[in-house]
């Protein structure tokens, strides 16, 4: 396989978006997991398929689009969560559906053959472009950077968002960011392992970590690990075995899931023994 | 100076009348229980004396402040039933979170005074053999002490408390309630509560609350003080000449 990587740019790419994505996801991943954000993070994905559907007839860049319904969604539920007493589920479900459906209006009003649609639902590693990439690793850039300089009041907001209000950090400020991060993760991961399969790899590599530490940094390290060994093994196979990228990884992600459950609870029974 | 002055104040929320008219003056290094039945407003009264909840009529002045600088002089010590227990926090970490500035700095890292500050704290209140625990790792007793350390490093004048004792046995909520006694010497703690019993020995002035302030004054209510009140329902048991007794449910008014 090395043979192909060097020769292979199509590979070189979907390497490099297999790391970019297990940074983002292992760090992300974890804010979702902590603050129970998993069906939150499933409707951005898919309203994020409207912003597919509209780049491919306005003819931009189609993760332009994601990018920009991926936003408009987890703030739009932010907003009237606040504004509104309705439950958060009942929004993330309407603008669910209604991405989902404005990405099929735009796709079938886009003149011309229809765009490969199937890539951007079910993933495909091997497709990623260059534009992918930069868009990628621009927003892997931004996470990670922020995240790692307000370390202290973001983790601060996440486990008592009250008592962080009350000494006087702007949580306002902080709740949009984790929420315009959780936006843009989404949109790096689709074009990983698709719209469909997103929530798996924000949310299996924290639950392992979880797993094994106490420490928030030591589960968004051990994250971005397993994040990474899942896509480049399930990389790996669905290159050997010629079966689709993103779904290989999500079942050696979540067969992961089950041992590593498996084995904690074996060394924990060792503890009490 | 008065620590808190509250001045007619009303919150609703939606068009619903959680609290009417509130009048209500704490003084400096006082030591104040409010006591109510459930629903009663009183985890309404605290967060809007901490900015969290904002009034629909009526002042509430700080230490003689109304500006959002009384962030500094306020401690807060939330429910400590409410919390998730699972969240990947180990004791220390949520002590130095009360060291944590309104200013976002970047790239901010506890200097090395905050962690003695946090460490001093801790040991005052017996929880620093504690501190790589995760937070789901303690007893209720041993939270609650975190969260009150947490709040100490905000360096309060004023310390506010709600429920700090529920569901704790009778031996940790003396050690709460002796912990907070020693704290009242030098700052003034507001507490909510539904203790009664030894628990008003301790305390300066009761607020009885339920919707509207029912009566604010002296833990030892003599059967004048109680018409007057016309009871909140709840058990009240003063220290003093007369050993027990039980407030009645409201009549009249409500």
């Amino acid at each position: 396989m090395i043979d192909s990587i060097l020769k292979y740019t199509f590979l070189q790419n979907a390497i490099i978006s297999a790391v970019l994505a297990s940074i983002i996801c292992g760090i992300i991943g974890t804010i979702i997991v902590e603050k129970k954000l998993v069906m939150l993070s499933g409707g951005i994905a898919h309203a994020a398929f409207g912003g597919i559907g509209m780049g491919y007839f306005l003819n931009i860049e189609p993760i332009i689009g994601a990018l920009i319904f991926a936003i408009a969604s987890s703030f739009g539920v932010v907003t009237i969560k606040e504004k509104s007493k309705i439950n958060s589920d009942t929004i993330i479900g309407m603008f669910w559906v209604l991405g989902m459906a404005l990405g099929i209006i735009f796709v079938s009003l886009t003149p011309g053959y229809p765009p490969d649609i199937s890539s951007y639902l079910f993933g495909d590693i091997l497709t990623v472009s260059k534009i992918d990439i930069y868009v990628m690793a621009i927003l892997d850039f931004i996470v990670v950077f922020v995240i790692i300089g307000f370390f202290n009041h973001i983790k601060s907001y996440l486990f008592d968002k009250e008592f962080s209000k009350v000494i006087g950090i702007n949580v306002k400020l902080i709740e949009y960011m984790v929420f315009l991060f959780m936006a843009c993760s989404v949109v790096v991961l689709i074009r990983v392992v698709g719209i469909m399969l997103v929530i798996a790899l924000l949310t299996v590599p924290p639950a392992i970590s979880k797993l094994f530490t106490y420490n928030l940094k030591k589960i968004m390290g051990l994250s971005i690990v397993f994040g990474l060994v899942f896509s480049l093994l399930g990389l790996y196979i669905s290159y050997k075995l010629h079966i689709a990228s993103g779904a290989t990884i999500i079942i050696i992600s979540v067969c992961s899931y089950v041992i590593s459950l498996a084995v904690s609870k074996l060394l924990k029974k060792d503890q009490l023994a | 100076m008065n620590a808190i002055e509250i001045e007619d104040l009303s919150v609703d929320f939606n068009n619903i009348n959680v609290l009417k008219d509130i009048n209500l003056t704490i003084e400096d290094k006082e030591f104040v229980a409010i006591i109510g039945p459930n629903g009663g407003g009183k985890t309404t009264l605290l967060k809007t004396i901490l900015g969290l909840v904002k009034p629909s009529r009526g002042k509430i002045k700080i230490y003689g402040s109304k500006s959002l600088d009384k962030s500094r002089s306020i401690g807060y010590v939330p429910q400590f039933t409410k919390f998730e227990k699972t969240f990947p926090i180990d004791v220390f970490d949520v002590v130095l979170m009360g060291r944590l500035k309104s200013n976002i700095k970047f790239f901010h890292r506890y200097s090395k005074e905050d962690i003695e500050y946090g460490k001093n704290i801790m040991n005052m209140l017996d929880i620093f053999e504690l501190k790589d625990r995760q937070i789901g790792q303690l007893s209720g007793g041993q939270l609650q002490r975190v969260l009150i350390a947490r709040a100490l490093c905000t360096e309060p004048k004023l310390l506010l408390l709600d429920e700090p004792t529920a569901s704790l046995d009778e031996q940790s909520k003396n050690n709460i309630y002796s912990i907070l006694r020693e704290l009242n010497k030098k700052m003034t703690i507001l507490i909510v509560t539904h203790d009664g019993g030894f628990v008003f020995s301790y305390i300066d002035k009761i607020a009885c609350l339920n919707q509207k302030l029912f009566y604010h004054g002296e833990p030892e209510l003599n059967k004048d003080i109680m018409d007057k009140v016309y009871g909140c329902p709840v058990d009240a048991i003063a220290h003093g000449d007369i050993p027990h007794r039980v407030f009645r449910n409201h009549e009249g008014e409500l």
